[in-house]
């Protein structure tokens, strides 16, 4: 049962992500890809499309595949399949912050939240880190590793782009452009080459 | 009774224009909610919010969600709660729903895939400056470079699943900061 499987899927992702943003990247894109839901460069750029509209990332990728999966049974399928995926993933943070709320003050001085937390922090970066690795496979080599790249012009053109994003990030450009610009270079680039 | 009918409308809708209105995720709307629940409305205190920001990072799932669950809590109870999410999810829902529809549509144009090989360069470059970012806010020393490397290693390399070295690492810390912590970090 697709709908029932959607709601599971992002609800585990939602109990178990820490941190906002790109932290739960890595383990949607762990679900997902085992699931066959989307390809990489199918997340790669829903990530694109997340950062060009309003709304948090994950609220953003259970609405999508939620979609995606459940239009196999007619638009309103794939509208019920948004709302299970979505539903998923908000409930877990919805039922334990209305915990929290309540046992406030044990819950901000509790030693074991914050030991927990001691680990989690750099764990996401490591995390985030493997994502990294995979999704610049995914954008430098995306037909394998071999010699052959490095004559190819179209590794060349991703290279020039990924450092000129990286230097417009840095220098505070906002996100929406970088993409709008990264878009056009990439149509130009694909024509001529 | 209606008061809080009233109350938990206006929620519903600050944090529907809050999740319309912020682009790239939870933190960003966390000055809007300052702005809006502390300045204008005095539903909360300024010291509330720092602790939302405490609260939403230290339990799972997405900051906004997080965020939103929370004030509405502290202003209207359980009902306060349910709207500020649904305001707050709502925007997203309807728009990547649009969203969809369409990328499927052009999906096969060539210019559309040409786009998106673009594209997919400068999204790693933003993905590359976020965990330059939490690289940069998370505490350092001796414990944080293993903890940080080993769930490198062991997603990346060993393709061990990211749920179990999730709680591996919660354990590790907690562990960490009962013995060792107080002696290291001074």
């Amino acid at each position: 049962m697709i709908f029932l499987k959607l709601f599971l899927t992002f609800f585990k992702i939602g109990a178990f992500t820490f941190g906002g943003g790109y932290a739960m990247l890595p383990f949607i894109k762990e679900e997902v890809l085992a699931n066959n839901w989307m390809s990489l460069e199918e997340i790669i750029d829903f990530i694109a499309v997340s950062e060009s509209t309003p709304g948090p990332f994950a609220i953003n990728m259970a609405t999508a595949i939620g979609n995606n999966q459940g239009m196999t049974f007619g638009a309103f399928g794939g509208i019920f399949g948004a709302f299970c995926a979505t539903l998923g993933v908000v409930l877990p943070s919805f039922i334990i912050i209305l915990i929290v709320a309540k046992i406030y003050d044990k819950f901000k001085n509790s030693t074991v939240v914050s030991g927990c937390m001691t680990g989690l922090k750099p764990a996401v970066i490591g995390f985030i880190g493997s994502a990294v690795i995979s999704i610049a496979e995914t954008v430098f080599v995306p037909n394998g590793f071999s010699t052959t790249i490095f004559t190819s012009a179209t590794f060349y053109v991703s290279a020039a782009i990924f450092i000129g994003a990286l230097i417009a990030t840095f220098k505070k450009v906002h996100p929406i452009i970088i993409i709008c610009i990264c878009a056009v270079i990439g149509i130009i680039s694909g024509y001529l080459l | 009774m209606r008061k809080k009918l009233k109350i938990c409308l206006s929620l519903f809708w600050v944090f529907f224009r809050i999740g319309a209105f912020t682009f790239g995720g939870g933190y960003a709307m966390i000055p809007l909610i300052s702005e809006e629940t502390v300045n204008k409305r005095r539903w909360i205190s300024e010291s509330d919010i720092l602790d939302i920001i405490a609260i939403a990072e230290s339990t799972p799932g997405p900051v906004a969600i997080n965020s939103a669950t929370f004030v509405g809590y502290r202003v209207a109870g359980f009902f306060g709660a349910f709207f500020s999410t649904l305001g707050v999810v709502l925007p997203s829902f309807i728009i990547i729903l649009v969203i969809s529809y369409v990328l499927e549509e052009f999906k096969s144009l060539k210019a559309v895939q040409y786009a998106f090989t673009g594209i997919r360069a400068g999204v790693l470059a933003l993905i590359v400056k976020a965990l330059y970012k939490m690289y940069k806010a998370c505490p350092k020393g001796v414990f944080y470079y293993i903890i940080m490397g080993l769930a490198l290693i062991a997603v990346a390399f060993f393709k061990i699943e990211v749920i179990w070295c999730i709680i591996a690492c919660a354990v590790f810390g907690l562990i960490y900061s009962l013995t060792l912590k107080g002696k290291v970090e001074k």
